[in-house]
């Protein structure tokens, strides 16, 4: 680790030994710092290890509990941990997968938007004005989403239920009507996708802006529009920025907390009713709605439920970064 | 892809010639005009709930913001009485939120130097990759991690210092990833010129690398603060609620502006007689949005103070 730069190597060979100090490279305060410095570096290993370690230890007494049905309540009868962890990770990817199918095509009209469309002068002022939904705290999202977006959005909710009730995922309830007051999954990703709106922006956003020059030029000289400009030249490089961005966002979609817990009605369905309310639940809701109010085991098991979302978070976030990086590798720019 | 243009015979004029070449066939031409509507739409239809969202905090939040609102607590605060403010909340969120700071910062800001300064082979590589996967942490994990924390330390306890370790969990990795950025743009020729004026490298880092990105890293430290100012999750399991003035960090739980906005929110409509003139039905929806306006206001001007200071102390480095 102690590899000195070139600047504090001592002179090569100190000849002429009168006037030359030997310089400490490493001794007393340097060394101090230097181990503090590195010290805080490996902290930051270990805060991820106990995150995962302290978060395991809590969870045991669920894990390996043969009844726990019958110790915690909201449990159904009968069943295991299982039966209440399946259906939660069911209702957290559902949301989270409907809300970045709702923000990624925004998002990256408005990437293009800002990188292509946009005046040039005016291009960092407007996306100054998306990065400000992401200042916007969470629970004021939530706030905003039940009081006043959801009645905005119930007829539209019982028009999908009218004429697109066909597909499963707009089915109505058992008289084919959307749920008034639509505190349902569909409102949820809607306010979802806003939140993780600004984070997909900003990556894609980064990755067009690296769009080299000359591919643009090519297209232009080629006589192509603006659109086929983009197409050609802008999307295919951006392509794997686009699905990494699309990952950290799925990542924000998976561990946000308030917006669900304020609008969502729950429950502990595998369904795909999303205009219907009480179908489900998502782990973090659950567990902020829960947390409080439990019992030992009740805790323990709650814990188990963030484990498991922790391990989905993690995954789908390594898996971002890592298309991120295989991306520095081989992309020429840069 | 089709001959989109036409070779213009020599003799006509050079404007004829000119749209012939330029000439863009209907069909591309519509295409190019749909997306570029779409495009533009698109961010039109991103404005409406930025907008919606601060015209509905104004209207609905500025019936309550007074100096009554920020001075008093809920203590005593029940039904659809109309009173009660957000000072306990806005001590609880000021409190936690100084804690948290000097938790992360030191931690953060090392740990950036160490990337920087010092980090070369696996470890600096597994610290960058993990740095990067903590930013990731849902914010209700990081709450549990605390809980747990605490709970196999010293038992069951609730308090602000918990919530502190929960948000700096969440904190960390910001101010890592901007320090980092921040002390990669110090040009190396300060460095060396240190050097060979035979400055140790510890002194160096703190009298030239660090007072050079000073700015940089403020505002970086500033904006991890607006972002986890309004972390609610965590906190609610961590720090708990109380209607009252708590100032103590280390004991008994505390309420917080964001923590304060969710609980307006979960009381619901107040059942008033009918007639009662003294009782506000939606006294709670009221606070709540108020609370709301309080936590945008401290927000937006972390961030503006923030931009300010990277724009009025920039390194003048700069050749």
């Amino acid at each position: 680790m102690a590899s000195p730069t070139t600047a504090t190597t001592p002179p090569a060979a100190p000849a002429r030994v009168a006037r030359t100090r030997t310089k400490p490279t490493d001794r007393g305060l340097d060394r101090a710092f230097r181990y503090l410095s590195v010290g805080s570096g490996v902290l930051i290993l270990a805060v991820l290890a106990a995150v995962a370690i302290f978060l395991v230890l809590e969870g045991l007494p669920a894990l390996t509990d043969s009844e726990l049905a019958d110790k915690v309540q909201w449990i159904p009868e009968g069943g295991t941990l299982w039966s209440l962890v399946g259906p939660l990770i069911f209702g957290t990817v559902l949301a989270a997968l409907v809300s970045l199918a709702i923000a990624v095509p925004v998002a990256v009209g408005i990437a293009l938007f800002i990188s292509h469309y946009a005046p040039r002068r005016l291009a960092s002022a407007l996306g100054y004005l998306v990065d400000l939904l992401a200042a916007i705290p969470s629970v004021v999202f939530g706030l905003w989403g039940v009081l006043v977006l959801a009645p905005r959005l119930q007829p539209v909710w019982q028009f999908l239920a009218d004429y697109l009730g066909w597909i499963p995922l707009f089915e109505g309830d058992a008289h084919g009507n959307a749920s008034n007051p639509p505190r349902v999954l569909m409102t949820t990703a809607v306010v979802l996708a806003v939140m993780i709106l600004p984070i997909i922006t900003a990556v894609s956003r980064e990755v067009f802006l690296q769009v080299p020059r000359l591919h643009e030029e090519a297209a232009l000289a080629l006589g192509a529009t603006r659109w086929e400009l983009v197409r050609m030249a802008v999307l295919p490089f951006g392509r794997s920025g686009v699905i990494s961005a699309a990952m950290l966002g799925l990542g924000r979609a998976l561990g946000e907390t308030m917006a669900v817990l304020m609008i969502l009605s729950p429950g502990l369905l595998y369904s795909f009713q999303l205009l219907v309310a009480s179908q489900q639940q998502t782990i973090a809701a659950n567990i902020a709605a829960k947390f409080n109010d439990a019992d030992d085991i009740g805790r323990s098991t709650l814990i188990a439920t963030g484990l498991a979302l922790f391990v989905i978070t993690m995954l789908v976030n390594m898996a971002a970064r890592w298309i991120v990086a295989r991306r520095k590798d081989f992309s020429g720019a840069n | 892809m089709p001959a989109t243009t036409t070779l213009a015979p020599v003799t006509e004029s050079s404007q004829e010639l000119r749209r012939a070449l330029t000439a863009v066939d209907p069909g591309r031409r519509r295409k190019d005009r749909a997306m570029r509507g779409v495009i533009y739409g698109a961010f039109a239809l991103a404005m409406i709930p930025l907008v919606s969202l601060v015209w509905s905090v104004l209207t609905n939040g500025l019936g309550r913001f007074d100096l009554y609102f920020l001075t008093h607590s809920m203590r005593n605060v029940f039904g659809g009485m109309d009173a009660g403010g957000v000072y306990h909340a806005l001590l609880g969120t000021v409190l936690i939120t100084l804690v948290t700071t000097l938790i992360s910062v030191p931690i953060g800001i090392l740990t950036a130097i160490y990337l920087v300064e010092y980090g070369q082979g696996p470890l600096a590589r597994a610290v960058t990759f993990f740095v990067d996967v903590m930013t990731g942490i849902p914010s209700i994990v990081a709450g549990l991690f605390a809980f747990a924390l605490f709970y196999l330390l010293v038992g069951p306890t609730r308090s602000g210092l918990v919530g502190s370790v929960a948000l700096a969990v969440l904190m960390i990795p910001v101010v890592i990833r901007s320090t980092e950025e921040m002390l990669r743009l110090v040009p190396h020729e300060l460095r060396e010129a240190s050097y060979a004026l035979g400055v140790p490298k510890w002194l160096t880092i703190v009298k030239v690398v660090l007072r050079t990105a000073v700015a940089g890293i403020t505002t970086g430290v500033m904006i991890a603060i607006a972002r986890v100012i309004g972390e609610t999750a965590p906190l609610i399991i961590t720090v708990g609620v109380t209607d009252s003035i708590n100032r103590n960090v280390f004991e008994g739980n505390m309420m917080t502006l964001p923590v304060y906005v969710y609980r307006q929110y979960a009381a619901g409509l107040v059942p008033c007689a009918p007639g009662d003139a003294s009782c506000i039905a939606t006294i709670n929806y009221d606070r709540a949005w108020s609370a709301a306006l309080v936590l945008i206001l401290v927000v937006m001007l972390l961030n503006l103070v923030a931009r300010g200071v990277s724009r009025w102390f920039a390194p003048k480095t700069r050749a």
